[in-house]
């Protein structure tokens, strides 16, 4: 009823090609945004920042950087957590060892970097391909794990592994509140979306997704695989890169490679799965799932324990958590094999039929 | 693009509606809380969860005791698994209820890294008792970080002391080869430094063991010590890597009696599984071992345990790690009476006077004997420049059953460990741009 068509003409190819071309999705999405611009800001406390909004928008960057790869290109990637590592620490020794460098440029430098590490870890998909393929960029999150680790030159000499980078600077605004970095991360997540969405739109998104479905047919046609390929590593890499950097400097502030072990690849490459391959709703979707879910369940077993008047301890709650999380992954595959995007957009077609499905 | 915002949005509400319900009635000002990060699943709840029993079970004596000057304390358990992010936000959740978080232990020295950058803006002192890092123990740059009572360069340090002992002076290490088996994370790192240096004092050579976490696979490691046979081993181990790496010492042979690991590996949970296989093994006593005769010991028993009250089962009232939980507990309570002296007795104490009561910490043995901890530790005496106030440190060695001394006690040796000290946080002080606290400041 609210949300139907109907009526809207289209008079010029601009107005058919944009992003949403439906105005009610236009608005929302608008809306949304400087909802979480203003709003969110003037509502939340710090827990909610530090604990749940930051983390969620930095993973969410690199959920969307994995989908690029393996949702639009098809090329399955355990490696995200190393390209991840990559990007933190390259960006921070970009930041101690040439004076004068801004922070932001740190970081992008830091995901270029994760680019072209990209670009050479992604030279086996010329050859192999699923699950083997997975096998080789696990060789990445194997080999950076082991570098981080060992090669000192990496964390300056750091006598544990473990380095620290002092607020980031911007402009002269000091990225130190809470707020802040929200701020900061959500709008370079917001960039990066809309640079998302315009690329798999374009012809070179239309390249990947026609590797993805068939690689043969896409070469007769005239798509050249390696180009194809290697260009999704390198922008997938080079946002997981970003994200890894914002990860380090941004949300941690010092870490170890350990923020980036393999757990880390997984999670993302489950975030993919869950929240929708192919979509860059997706990549919210999935990382709000992984993000945020577990931190919601342990913090409401308490209250429905004491509901029923039992003392629930932390153990217990743990415990449950992960059954409880385990059961909902379970269920949304099962329900919707193709991710929670597609749970949505399945609602979004209800809708317009609403409230006559006939 | 609109769902998600939607479901953040909900479970936005609803977490904050879940904060706001749980969120205490009313602040009360006799009350002091501490978080607590515990972790009593995963791959190191072993050793984990005594501890936590024994950091509860002491705010519950103190409380039993009438509280501190009538303060009662008050804590609440978050869980971590070892998980460096869960600890954080476990942190986030706490640091903010009942008019704030006195002071935090994290039990992990990721935790601790992640800690150290948060700890100055909250202004909430981290204690690690035993962990962290060494170069924490500098207050002029680590403001808010207090190893008390035992960094791991103190810890490497009193264990090559003591087998330049055994060997008959520094001069005998000479050529002699020491191998340190160590969990791969910044844990296991921390003591390379201050070996690295002590090989180039006295010429031993050291080799390093990395193994990765959680420890259970470590044949290529223990193969590498039957070829290179050292003259000891160091092991720097937490959870199922210590009895996993006593076990593969049994299969490979090589002596237990020459195996030497911290104080994180010298524990009930990494030898009882082994049993006899562990005879001769000796570990760090960071001061107190297992002390089931103390009298604070006897005290818990009979004032919580007796009565139903007790954290955990009674039997691991008086184990090795218990006793550690309860002296970190006991240390932060401490705390809080010298910050009450100072600022009002009876009274609620914030972050930053607690700083100013650990750095004042001042625990003869008179106190201690009073506190019921007579023979379990020895004085401790913190400044505004030395975070961490006692540096001694014992062996003991496990016989199967039960840990027994089986050394006197060592003082972690100043001239090597203070310049590493010094010029390693001065290098932290530099990449985060810190400005060292001077004389003048340590009087605020």
């Amino acid at each position: 009823m609210f949300y139907r068509e109907n009526g809207q003409f289209k008079t010029s190819y601009k107005s058919d090609q944009q992003i949403f071309p439906i105005p009610q999705d236009r608005w929302v999405i608008l809306a949304i945004v400087v909802f979480a611009f203003v709003g969110i800001p003037l509502l939340v406390d710090e827990y909610l920042f530090r604990a749940i909004l930051i983390p969620f928008l930095i993973l969410s960057l690199a959920a969307l950087g994995v989908n690029i790869l393996v949702g639009y290109c098809g090329q399955i990637t355990l490696g995200a957590g190393a390209f991840m590592a990559v990007g933190a620490y390259a960006s921070y020794n970009f930041l101690i060892r040439v004076s004068g460098m801004p922070a932001l440029a740190a970081i992008l430098l830091g995901g270029l970097t994760a680019a072209a590490v990209g670009i050479v870890f992604g030279a086996p998909s010329l050859r192999v391909r699923g699950l083997y393929l997975a096998v080789a960029t696990l060789a990445a999150q194997f080999f950076w794990d082991w570098a981080f680790l060992r090669i000192k030159w990496f964390t300056n000499d750091s006598s544990s592994g473990s380095v620290s980078v002092a607020d980031i600077e911007l402009f002269g605004w000091t990225i130190s509140t809470p707020t802040d970095k929200y701020l900061f991360c959500l709008g370079i997540l917001v960039l990066f979306s809309l640079m998302a969405k315009n690329l798999v739109r374009g012809s070179i998104g239309r390249q990947w997704m026609a590797i993805r479905d068939m690689d043969v047919a896409a070469t007769v046609i005239g798509i050249r695989p390696m180009y194809a390929k290697l260009s999704a590593f390198a922008v997938s890499s080079f946002y997981v890169g970003v994200a890894g950097a914002l990860w380090g400097m941004v949300h941690l502030g010092s870490w170890e490679p350990a923020a980036f072990s393999i757990d880390r690849s997984f999670q993302l490459l489950f975030m993919v799965i869950i929240g929708g391959m192919g979509a860059i709703a997706g990549s919210f979707f999935g990382a709000a799932f992984i993000v945020i879910l577990p931190i919601f369940l342990n913090q409401m077993l308490p209250l429905v324990g004491d509901l029923f008047g039992l003392e629930v301890s932390v153990a217990l709650v743990s415990h449950v958590e992960i059954m409880v999380f385990g059961a909902l992954i379970v269920f949304f595959l099962i329900v919707e094999p193709h991710g929670i995007a597609r749970l949505w957009s399945t609602g979004r077609e209800k809708l317009r039929l609403w409230p006559f499905p006939h | 693009m609109r769902l998600h915002k939607l479901v953040v949005a909900a479970s936005i509400a609803a977490i904050g509606l879940s904060a706001a319900l749980t969120a205490p009635a009313a602040y009360a000002a006799e009350e002091q809380f501490f978080p607590v990060l515990a972790y009593r699943t995963g791959a190191y709840a072993p050793n984990g969860a005594p501890w936590a029993n024994g950091f509860v079970d002491y705010m519950k004596l103190t409380n039993a005791r009438g509280g501190v000057n009538g303060v009662k304390m008050i804590w609440e358990e978050c869980e971590t698994a070892y998980a460096t992010d869960r600890g954080v936000e476990c942190y986030e959740r706490l640091k903010g209820k009942h008019g704030g978080a006195t002071a935090v232990q994290p039990l992990s020295t990721g935790i601790t890294f992640a800690l150290t950058e948060k700890a100055p803006v909250d202004k909430i002192p981290v204690i690690t008792a035993g962990y962290g890092r060494s170069e924490s123990q500098d207050g002029s740059v680590f403001g808010w970080n207090f190893p008390l009572i035992g960094t791991y360069w103190m810890g490497a340090d009193v264990l090559v002391q003591h087998i330049a002992k055994k060997e008959g002076g520094f001069d005998k290490l000479k050529g002699k080869k020491i191998a340190l088996v160590y969990h791969d994370s910044p844990y296991g790192k921390e003591p390379i430094a201050l070996l690295q240096e002590r090989a180039k004092m006295h010429g031993f050579e050291l080799s390093l063991l990395p193994v990765a976490h959680p420890g259970v696979e470590q044949k290529a490691t223990w193969l590498q010590i039957r070829q290179n046979k050292p003259d000891y081993v160091f092991l720097w181990g937490w959870g199922v890597m210590n009895s996993t790496a006593i076990k593969e010492a049994q299969a490979t042979g090589y002596p237990r009696e020459k195996m030497y690991g911290v104080w994180w590996s010298g524990a009930e949970p990494d030898v009882k599984d082994v049993g006899d296989g562990a005879k001769g093994y000796n570990a760090l006593a960071m001061q107190h071992g297992a002390e089931p005769n103390a009298k604070v010991v006897k005290e818990v028993l009979e004032k919580l345990h007796a009565k139903g009250q007790g954290t955990g089962p009674k039997e691991e009232v008086g184990q090795v790690l218990y006793m550690r939980g309860l002296i970190s507990s006991m240390l932060q309570v401490e705390a809080v009476r010298v910050a009450q002296d100072r600022y009002g007795k009876g009274k609620h104490i914030t972050g930053e006077q607690m700083r100013w009561g650990l750095e004042h910490l001042d625990l003869d043995q008179k106190k201690l004997d009073a506190l019921g901890f007579a023979g379990v530790m020895r004085p401790v005496k913190t400044s505004c420049l030395d975070h961490m106030g006692s540096a001694w440190a014992r062996i003991h060695t496990w016989d199967g059953k039960k840990w027994n001394f089986s050394s006197d006690w060592y003082q972690g040796d100043e001239k090597v460990l203070r310049p590493l000290v010094i010029s390693t946080a001065g290098k932290y002080a530099e990449e985060k741009k810190i400005v060292r606290r001077t004389a003048e400041d340590c009087k605020k």
